[in-house]
């Protein structure tokens, strides 16, 4: 059996963590084959060798690849399906945009979020935000696949596998690519993060949500943030961490002002140390917290920051 | 232009899904149900487009049991203009797999011809987050997914998406896809003298058979279970305390 996966390409660059992970997940399934795709792509590829358990790598490069457009990007990997049992990626808001056209395509059902694999054909999935894990066996002869990439480790690098360049066939165009908004940060990214700093609502504004920020830059965490505290315009919507946010599973996960709402619990629950700091005694996120501090988050964050 | 609004019924968001004893799934019976969430968000982006003179008529669409019609009223009360069941299932513990939902969704579009398809980004039951791009890859069609902007002009539409790194902009060709994100809209609630004209706006009523789409599932549930639960900790008086149990734990 033998694996094509996709690899996590942004402006000719790999998102090593993302696509290490989802190597581990998939090493079991089969030979791995990384896809990367993009305008450039080859130094991506170069990075995709080295990662540990790669057996192959395959290097598209087209104009019509940048900027991971569902309808090119799926073509192509449709193209190449023939060779493969499985059809994985990371669970990234690329590859959800992707593999289920592929599935489609290809007249198969996707299998998102894996965070499991039993056998070749079993696999393991939250559904209801994550307060059910259902297996599912799939009859499917192809299995296209996103796995959740917060519950498996990064493969190590150490690896040297053979890169080979495909050729992409013209395919209609449908969408076209405007312009993307994509905040710089030093930080480090909030999925592959050792420890996260999450402000909800009870933040109050985008102006004190600094406050947050001080203390995630103290620890050189990354900064998550509720729903709530995106959709009143205090964070950055891809900050937001939940059942339809990103989903992390840092060392160190603290919530201040975070009322701990189900879909947001989803998002974080995995965590290996939860931090609760909020002021009503009887807030849903004390029972799922290591540490909890009933406080006003105005006082002991700052006191946080200041005395670590 | 016409717009199709797939609406799907689910577990209301402020419902905890129990798992049942056995194994066999998430416990339904009298469990309150709405609509999905995201589905609300897309009958309100297709109701402000109406609005604004991009559209001119909204067609909700929900598959599943025979309950989904009270779904699809709702869809009606806040603003669709008729509404077509597809009954595909007697028990609501039996979910329809995204890509049969795709199937006959394909086939209700070349039946309507709309120009448009908004479906929710994912139903919050089986988070699949699947539909839409499956019903696009189905009809040859572009999407554009995850959006926070949705801007009609001519034969296109401009759609802002929320992805990863922050916001992306794209321009998809009509007819095309479109799935919602959270930010998209704020919908609104459907007033009583609407809720009871809703009651005479036509509600079409079929079969997954009608269309000759097979609904057997490609993913059989082998089982179904619950999460290793995690314990509540220790609440701890200051933040002295909280800090020398971070570094007793070695994680500051
Ligand atoms: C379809 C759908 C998808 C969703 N997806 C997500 C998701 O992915 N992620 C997510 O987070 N939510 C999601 N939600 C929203 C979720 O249901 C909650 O509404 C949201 O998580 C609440 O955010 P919050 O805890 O910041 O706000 P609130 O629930 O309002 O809580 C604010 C908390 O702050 C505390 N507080 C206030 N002031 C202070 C202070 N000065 N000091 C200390 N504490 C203070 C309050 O006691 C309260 O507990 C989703 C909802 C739906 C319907
Ligand atoms: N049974 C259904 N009936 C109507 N619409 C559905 C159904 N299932 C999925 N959808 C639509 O597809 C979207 C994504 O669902 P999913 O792919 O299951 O996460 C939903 O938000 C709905 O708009």
């Amino acid at each position: 059996m033998a694996v094509l996966l996709l690899g996590e390409v942004n402006n000719g660059e790999l998102s090593v963590d993302a696509t290490a992970k989802a190597v581990t997940a998939a090493k079991s399934l089969g030979d791995v084959t990384v896809l990367c795709a993009g305008a450039s792509a080859a130094a991506a590829g170069e990075a995709a060798a080295k990662i540990d358990g790669v057996a192959k790598v395959l290097v598209a490069e087209d104009a019509s690849l940048s900027h991971r457009l569902a309808e090119p990007t799926a073509a192509l990997i449709v193209s190449l399906a023939g060779d493969y049992s499985h059809i994985v990626a990371p669970a990234t808001t690329d590859a959800k945009n992707v593999m289920p056209r592929v599935a489609a395509l290809l007249d198969v059902m996707v299998i998102s979020d894996v965070s499991g694999v039993v056998d070749a054909d079993t696999f393991e999935r939250p559904i209801y935000a994550g307060n059910a894990i259902q297996t599912v066996k799939s009859k499917d002869s192809k299995k296209v696949i996103t796995f959740r990439t917060s519950t498996f480790d990064a493969a190590g690098e150490g690896g040297s596998a053979a890169v080979e360049t495909v050729g992409v066939s013209d395919a209609p165009s449908l969408s076209s690519w405007i312009e993307d908004k994509v905040a710089e940060s030093d930080r480090p990214e909030l999925t592959s993060a050792k420890i996260v700093v999450s402000g909800g609502r009870g933040v109050g504004s985008e102006e004190d949500f600094k406050v947050i920020e001080a203390l995630a830059d103290k620890l050189g965490a990354a900064v998550g943030a509720s729903r709530a505290a995106v959709d009143s315009g205090f964070a950055p919507n891809d900050w937001q961490v939940g059942q339809t946010g990103k989903v992390v599973a840092p060392e160190l996960y603290i919530a201040a002002g975070i009322s701990g709402a189900i879909q947001h619990l989803a998002g974080m629950k995995d965590s290996k140390i939860i931090v609760a700091i909020n002021k009503d005694k009887e807030a849903p996120i004390f029972q799922v917290a290591d540490f909890g501090l009933v406080a006003d988050l105005f006082d002991a964050v700052p006191e946080l920051t200041s005395k670590l | 232009m016409k717009v199709l609004v797939p609406v799907k019924r689910v577990i209301d968001y402020n419902v905890k899904a129990r798992v049942k004893a056995d194994g066999s799934g998430v416990d339904l019976a009298n469990v309150k149900m709405s609509m999905n969430p995201f589905d609300e968000i897309a009958v309100e982006e297709a109701i402000r487009l109406k609005e604004k003179g991009a559209v001119e008529e909204i067609v909700a669409v929900s598959i599943g049991v025979k309950q989904a019609q009270e779904t699809l009223r709702t869809a009606l009360a806040m603003g669709a203009d008729r509404a077509i069941l597809v009954v595909a299932a007697d028990d609501v513990h039996n979910d329809i797999e995204p890509l049969a939902v795709a199937k006959i969704l394909a086939k209700i579009v070349e039946e309507e011809a709309p120009k448009m398809v908004i479906l929710g980004k994912q139903a919050i039951d089986n988070d699949m987050n699947a539909t839409g791009q499956m019903l696009a890859a189905l009809l040859g069609w572009g999407q554009a997914t995850f959006a926070s902007e949705v801007v009609v002009e001519g034969e296109a539409a401009k759609v802002t998406r929320e992805v990863d790194g922050g916001l992306q902009t794209i321009e998809v060709k009509l007819p095309a896809i479109v799935t919602t994100d959270l930010r998209l809209n704020e919908p609104r609630y459907a007033s009583l003298p609407n809720i009871m004209k809703a009651k005479k706006k036509p509600l079409d009523e079929k079969t997954a058979a009608d269309y000759g789409v097979d609904v057997s599932p490609r993913l059989e549930v082998v089982k179904t279970t619950e999460p290793e639960a995690r314990q509540a900790g220790e609440m701890v008086p200051d933040v002295d305390t909280l800090i020398a149990k971070l570094k007793e734990k070695g994680v500051v």
